[in-house]
């Protein structure tokens, strides 16, 4: 039986795109269906305008360094609309840019909401039929509304609503201390509203490893960033214009007021609406159960990135997932399932923190004679110079093997320079491949390099 | 003015060689071309021929004895030329090199000395079975190694100081003789490391890693640990594929971290290998073949499905009627015959003087013995039909089996056909086997997908063949001909008519 196409993708986020890329280049017909706009929440309304924020937020920072050298600077005429303007500048650059690439590579864009109707057909705003010998869901997630919390777009805002707001509010709540909710304080801090941040658990980042949370706390709380940990939120009330959340932490309870509240825990997978009840794909808390490869319950359908259940939920690793599923539906021969040790993560306030792989305690829970060893930021001369002497590399290894293990790094520009240590450690080389390797100076990988003989013994600058 | 002769290498994985014989004697004038001595390297005695012009005022290294490449063998100069001063600076140069050898190939030698310190003389074990990790590191010899590799030089050389240095040229030189290519054996540093504490070698693993370009990598080890624990289980009667993993032995002092525990078994067995003559003539041909003829290699992927499918329906024919099933190599043979006649070149011999196209196709298959390689040669492979082609395989081979191949039997191909695709080799390349100018190497059938004209995909039956030859005699062009045309008779069986 001829299908219309090889691969119908749902959903053209970072999972979807590159997928249909991919399939397209290795010579299937390929058909994408997107109901917003192509590059989805990560293009649109996630990493992208937040990383254009992140950037002007350190612009307008750095405004003290230029009345240091003299300059004046007159913030009567700040309008943050202007910034909110350029960081749609970013994304739509970008989402255009994906258009133009799935164009480049042939694959069919079909603009719409598909809804799975069958094994082998998707239908389209619900009358257009599409069949496909295979169909992979990509659709994303979308911020997680909590009962007594839901979004109004205003005084209760999810990262959406935050990222379209077009003018500053002078304070803010932010509940949930998270990557996204971490950013967003840093963000806003910059900006000098006047920002609290509430978490549940025991240190912000709470997926961190707690080390590298604890340095980002110093710097908040050095910032005069009010942060609540182990604190439990009430639904807020909202009062003359203002937003008023009771907090239950263990010095007692607190009443917080803000303008406005960000509520960023976490992100609900978009797995209802898609049509999985047609031909009954089993889901577990509305994520999508996979198989080695991401085959769903049914042979013929795939599934990727933030619906799925089994690993992080990061736009690298939607991407990396859909280039698998393609190049094994071409018989290609791929590892099965991402190693979630493979995986890497990134915070992207200042200083930034990333890492992979096994915290210390993680890696001898699996067996490992495991170390850490932790070198400082500042130990690197150019962190100085740049005056970003804030934070540390640490690299977990294996006292046996030296093997690396795992890596954090908390750091200006610490989520560029975590490859250094990923691609040592997926290439096998071992902490003093690292610490002999001549590294320039100056620079900040030279705190790599210090924190690798580190676990040897022997730092120069400490 | 007096120069230096040095010891060249005379094959890529040479790293010294013996003098066999001198065919000039000191005093003796000698023209740059002319033969001055043979050399027998690890694959073969060759001639070396003189790049300088004199006179030969000194023989350095008899007849029998053996030099390192670059190192001085012969004086040339003037007659009567006074060359004490240079023979001075050559004997206070090879005893700093003696040592500084180990220590200035840091990468390679000082590695071996800790082989050699710890296995107690591996110069003597020429099949390079060296059976600790310390002999593992002594097959590393001569690779460029990453820093991890360095720094095992160094405790090596700490350990073992300066004596080493003989010891650690053995090593070398073993490293070259256990076929390690150029040395180097392609792991990453964690694969080093845990290899060395698990006691197992990595000479064992060579081209089996699953990394990128078939390096040894973590899990190579730790599937070639749970074989070694087979091994130790199994006994001595181990299977080959886990004797081949299994190669464990207790770590070497100060090799591990002391947390292994021991491992009494090796898993292989320490063995000198008498060279037999066929072993020989195999090393000498083969090597003369690689190092003479220019190889170069063309691969071509063709669908299989025509082919496999005309020769079952003919087997089912032949077995209702009562005959034999004929053999997928008899009807390869037929249609190179056919592509043959199509491009005589192919079927020719460099002769030094002249190319000679012989007036006969002469097939050889590669058959795989236990002790060595033969070729059996079908005569005629273009006047005879598939079904004869095949009896005299059948026939040929069985003899081959049973050592009962005549000379003439295996001797005087024009062409040859390598068969590796039942190992599940997909593509290989083969060494010519003179007298003839092209070998071809036949890899294994594998499903692949196609596009299919309506954009869909389905999938083919595939198989790869790749002709290696002897650029002296076919030019690349009449290569790929020969392979399009060849190509196009097994996807099209019919073409062989045409």
């Amino acid at each position: 039986m001829a299908f219309d196409y090889d691969l119908l993708i749902i959903g053209a986020g970072p999972g979807g795109y590159v997928g249909a890329i991919r399939a397209a280049q290795l010579g299937m017909k390929v058909g994408i269906i997107e109901k917003d706009k192509a590059g989805g929440v990560c293009l649109n309304i996630g990493c992208i305008p937040s990383k254009s924020l992140v950037h002007q937020a350190e612009d307008f920072h750095s405004i003290g360094n230029l009345e240091r050298m003299g300059v004046k600077v007159d913030l009567a005429g700040f309008d943050y609309g202007n910034v909110h303007a350029e960081s749609r500048k970013a994304a739509d650059q970008l989402s255009k840019g994906v258009g133009f690439l799935l164009k480049k590579n042939k694959v069919e864009y079909i603009q719409g909401t598909g809804i799975i109707t069958g094994e082998h057909e998707v239908t389209v705003d619900g009358d257009k039929k599409i069949s496909a010998n295979n169909i992979l869901i990509a659709t994303g997630s979308r911020p997680r509304e909590l009962k007594g919390f839901e979004f109004d777009g205003t005084t209760i805002m999810s990262s959406d609503d935050i990222l379209m707001r077009t003018d500053l509010p002078k304070s803010m709540l932010v509940l949930g201390a998270g990557a996204i909710g971490c950013e967003f304080t840093h963000i806003m801090n910059r900006f000098g509203v006047e920002v609290t941040l509430v978490e549940m658990l025991d240190h912000i980042l709470p997926t961190e490893d707690e080390e590298s949370a604890k340095v980002l706390a110093r710097s908040f709380k050095k910032r005069k960033i009010t942060m609540y940990t182990s604190a439990k939120a009430s639904p807020p009330r909202k009062e003359n214009g203002k937003v008023i959340l009771d907090v239950e932490t263990k010095k007692g309870n607190k009443t917080l007021e803000a303008e406005t509240l960000l509520v960023t825990v976490g992100r609900a997978a978009n797995t209802e609406h898609i049509g999985l009840e047609n031909v009954s794909i089993s889901t577990e808390n509305g994520f999508i159960q996979i198989g080695d490869y991401y085959q769903t319950s049914v042979d013929s359908i795939y599934a990727v990135g933030d619906v799925v259940s089994v690993t992080p939920q990061l736009a690298h690793v939607a991407s990396k997932e859909a280039e698998l599923v393609v190049e094994h539906l071409a018989g290609e021969k791929v590892e099965p399932r991402l190693d979630p040790t493979t995986i890497p993560t990134g915070v992207y306030t200042e200083p930034e923190v990333a890492g992979f792989g096994y915290t210390e305690e993680q890696a001898r829970e699996q067996g490992y004679e495991a170390a850490s060893n932790s070198f400082p930021i500042r130990g690197a001369g150019k962190s100085v110079a740049i005056e970003k002497t804030e934070g540390m590399v640490k690299i977990i290894y294996s006292t046996k093997t030296q093997e690396i293990l795992g890596a954090r790094i908390v750091g200006t520009q610490a989520t560029d320079l975590i490859h250094e240590l990923m691609l040592a450690r997926s290439s096998e080389l071992i902490t003093t491949d690292i610490s002999k390797m001549i590294h320039a100076h100056p620079t900040l990988s030279e705190a790599l390099m210090e924190a690798a003989r580190a676990t040897e013994g022997w730092v120069i600058h400490a | 003015m007096a120069e230096k002769m040095l010891m060249l290498a005379l094959s890529p994985t040479m790293e010294e060689g013996t003098i066999v014989s001198w065919s000039k004697q000191e005093g003796d004038k000698i023209e740059n071309g002319d033969v001055v001595c043979e050399v027998e390297t690890d694959k073969a005695t060759m001639d070396y021929e003189a790049m300088q012009a004199g006179i030969l005022l000194k023989i350095l290294v008899p007849e029998g004895e053996s030099a390192a490449v670059e190192q001085p063998i012969a004086v040339v100069g003037e007659e009567g030329e006074d060359i004490s001063g240079l023979l001075k600076e050559i004997e206070s140069q090879s005893a700093g090199q003696n040592e500084g050898q180990s220590a200035g190939q840091s990468r390679s030698a000082s590695k071996s000395s800790a082989g050699a310190s710890q296995a107690g003389g591996t110069d003597e074990s020429g099949a390079g079975t060296s059976a600790d990790a310390g002999g593992a590191a002594a097959q590393g010899a001569g690779s460029s190694e990453a820093a991890g590799g360095k720094t095992e030089g160094s405790e090596a050389s700490e350990a073992t100081g300066k004596g080493v240095a003989g010891a650690a040229q053995g090593g070398a030189s073993e490293a070259g003789q256990s076929g390690v290519e150029g040395g180097r054996i392609k792991a990453s540093p964690l694969a080093r490391n845990l290899a060395k504490n698990a006691g197992i070698e990595l000479s064992a693993l060579q081209g089996q890693g699953s990394g990128p370009g078939g390096r040894v990598v973590k899990k190579d080890i730790e599937a070639a640990k749970a074989g070694g624990g087979a091994v130790a289980q199994a006994g001595p009667q181990a299977t080959a594929k886990a004797a081949q993993y299994g190669a464990q032995k207790a770590p070497a002092p100060g090799s591990g971290l002391g947390t292994q525990p021991p491992v009494t078994s090796t898993g292989i067995e320490e063995q000198h290998i008498k060279i037999g003559r066929k072993r020989a003539i195999i090393a000498q041909r083969l090597s003369e073949s690689k190092f003479s003829a220019p190889h170069y290699y063309l691969t071509t992927s063709l669908r299989t499905d025509p082919l496999t499918k005309a020769r079952e329906r003919i087997n089912q024919q032949s077995v209702k009627a009562g005959g034999a099933k004929l053999s997928l190599n008899a009807f390869m043979m037929k249609l190179t015959a056919e592509a043959i006649k199509r491009h005589p070149i192919v079927n020719a011999a460099w002769k030094e003087q002249e190319i000679y196209i012989p007036g006969s196709i002469d097939i050889g298959l590669a058959v795989a013995l236990e002790d060595g390689l033969i070729t059996p040669v079908v005569r005629n492979c273009g006047g005879k039909g598939i079904r004869q082609i095949d009896a005299e395989v059948q026939e040929l081979v069985a003899k081959a089996r049973s050592g009962k191949l005549q000379p003439e039997e295996y001797s005087g191909a024009s062409f040859s056909i390598s068969n590796l695709g039942t190992y599940g080799v997909e593509q290989f390349t083969a060494i010519i086997n003179p007298p003839a100018s092209a070998i071809m190497a036949v890899g294994s059938v594998t499903r692949e997908p196609v596009e299919l004209e309506n954009g869909s995909i389905s999938f083919d039956n595939k198989m790869k063949l790749t002709l290696s030859c002897d650029h002296r005699v076919i030019d690349g062009a009449v290569g790929a001909a020969f392979l399009r045309d060849l190509k196009a008779m097994f996807e099209n069986p019919m073409q062989a008519l045409l």
